[in-house]
């Protein structure tokens, strides 16, 4: 191998249209006094590195191991929450859902991209899609084999369009062979995946796979 | 009208092709980024608020909303955002030549501190309303046709279709009314429908649970 670098080679090549109408966009606003450029940097290293699906891993190994604290996530997640440190946009109007052996929970929005960010970051590419905003409601338990997740046939899915302000955030169920895991230890097995619904928590088999 | 956006159900959208999450960047380019923090650092100057900024997003002609990368719907909406209110002219944004400095008004432009405060504080949307909830839990309700040419959060798969209600969620500003700059709370509740009365008999086991707002819905007569 020449080199072993593994990042794209867009440093090569001449930037797109695209790039260029939007670091136009950002030089007008900037030149006008409409933002500040420290702003634009404070907003993304604070969703790129700050907030984000571990979060959501925390919420819900406390939820699994706290039954006091479960019972609070339950009763208004907002505030439960925000007793982590959790808070703020787009997560002013927060609900736990819960999976049980019967019913599994899945989440969408299906006329744009909501998305709980105070416990999961931003969305990743797929959810924002439009064969997953289109199939979430019409076809789930296609869009679930799509990940790999099988469910029993019996079970209901339910899925949850966040057409309000009201955010989503799934309470998977507690895997099975953990009963003496601590808290920190079953944060590993809360896949950012699991909190939208599409796949299930990771089996104790299964840890470590989020490093690879 | 429906809009390119409102794609609950829509046939022949193909699979999702998920990238793996343990390989999966928050953004997959710089513009991505830039186009993220305009979007939300201008949001902060308090000249429109979420809906108009949706909306904003969902007024193109629906092929190309379809065809868009997300953050290219977002770019569109940000564009169509600034000349609307007058905060950069198209001379200015298409020619990038005779920028003025100065804007019309005094405007708050957030610092680094500030934009964080505000982030991390959000903004609730339940309101204070004299009237009452009108649907109970348990009432059978039926999605009306959309009259709107504008902006709504009444899904187009639900139009036409009874659910019931599984909860009241309180008075929460109004989308259609908040797109045009008007700001009124209505009654908001969690409707339950049956993935087989949405879908016809072969989808079993499924529901699908969507937040209303009260004039989309009209109570089924028992």
């Amino acid at each position: 191998m020449p080199h072993d670098h593994h990042h794209d080679h867009d440093h090569t090549e001449p930037p797109s249209d695209l790039e260029l109408r939007v670091k136009a966009l950002e030089s007008l606003l900037v030149e006008k006094g409409l933002v500040n450029p420290e702003t634009l940097n404070r907003i993304i290293e604070t969703y790129e590195h700050k907030v984000g699906p571990r979060n959501g891993a925390h919420v819900v190994a406390k939820a699994w191991t706290d039954p006091e604290f479960k019972q609070a996530l339950m009763d208004d997640a907002t505030e439960a929450v925000a007793s982590l440190g959790y808070c703020g946009r787009q997560g002013e109007h927060l609900e736990v859902v819960e999976n049980t052996n019967d019913t599994h929970n899945l989440v969408v929005c299906t006329l744009c991209s909501c998305y709980p960010w105070t416990v999961l970051g931003l969305p990743p590419a797929w959810y924002k899609s439009a064969p997953y905003r289109s199939r979430a409601v019409s076809d789930p338990r296609a869009v679930l084999k799509e990940f790999g997740t099988q469910l029993d046939e019996k079970s209901t899915i339910r899925t949850w369009d966040s057409t309000s302000e009201m955010r989503y955030l799934v309470l998977p169920q507690r895997p099975a062979g953990t009963e003496n895991w601590s808290e920190q230890d079953l944060q590993q097995l809360v896949s950012r995946n699991s909190m939208i619904g599409v796949e299930l928590a990771r089996s104790p088999e299964q840890k470590g796979e989020c490093d690879k | 009208m429906k809009g390119g956006h409102d794609l609950g159900g829509q046939l022949e959208m193909g699979p999702i092709n998920p990238e793996p999450e343990s390989q999966e960047q928050v953004f997959h380019a710089d513009w991505e980024r830039r186009v993220f923090a305009l979007t939300l650092a201008t949001g902060m100057l308090g000249k429109w608020n979420i809906d108009e900024s949706r909306h904003a997003r969902e007024r193109q002609d629906p092929l190309t909303y379809i065809q868009n990368s997300y953050y290219e719907n977002w770019l569109e909406g940000l564009e169509k955002l600034l000349l609307e209110k007058g905060l950069v002219s198209t001379e200015e944004l298409v020619l990038a030549a005779n920028i003025s400095s100065q804007t019309t008004e005094a405007l708050s432009v957030p610092t680094p501190n500030l934009a964080a405060k505000i982030l991390a504080s959000g903004a609730r949307r339940t309101m204070e309303t004299d009237s009452e909830a009108l649907f109970c839990i348990g009432d059978r309700v039926l999605v009306k046709a959309s009259e709107t040419a504008g902006h709504t959060r009444a899904p187009k798969y639900t139009q036409g279709v009874i659910g019931t209600v599984a909860a009241q969620l309180g008075c929460h500003s109004f989308p259609d009314s908040n797109a045009q700059g008007v700001h009124e709370g209505k009654q908001l509740y969690r409707v339950i429908f049956s993935g087989s009365d949405l879908w016809g008999s072969h989808s079993v086991g499924a529901e699908v649970l969507v937040d209303l707002w009260e004039p989309y819905l009209d109570v089924v007569a028992s």
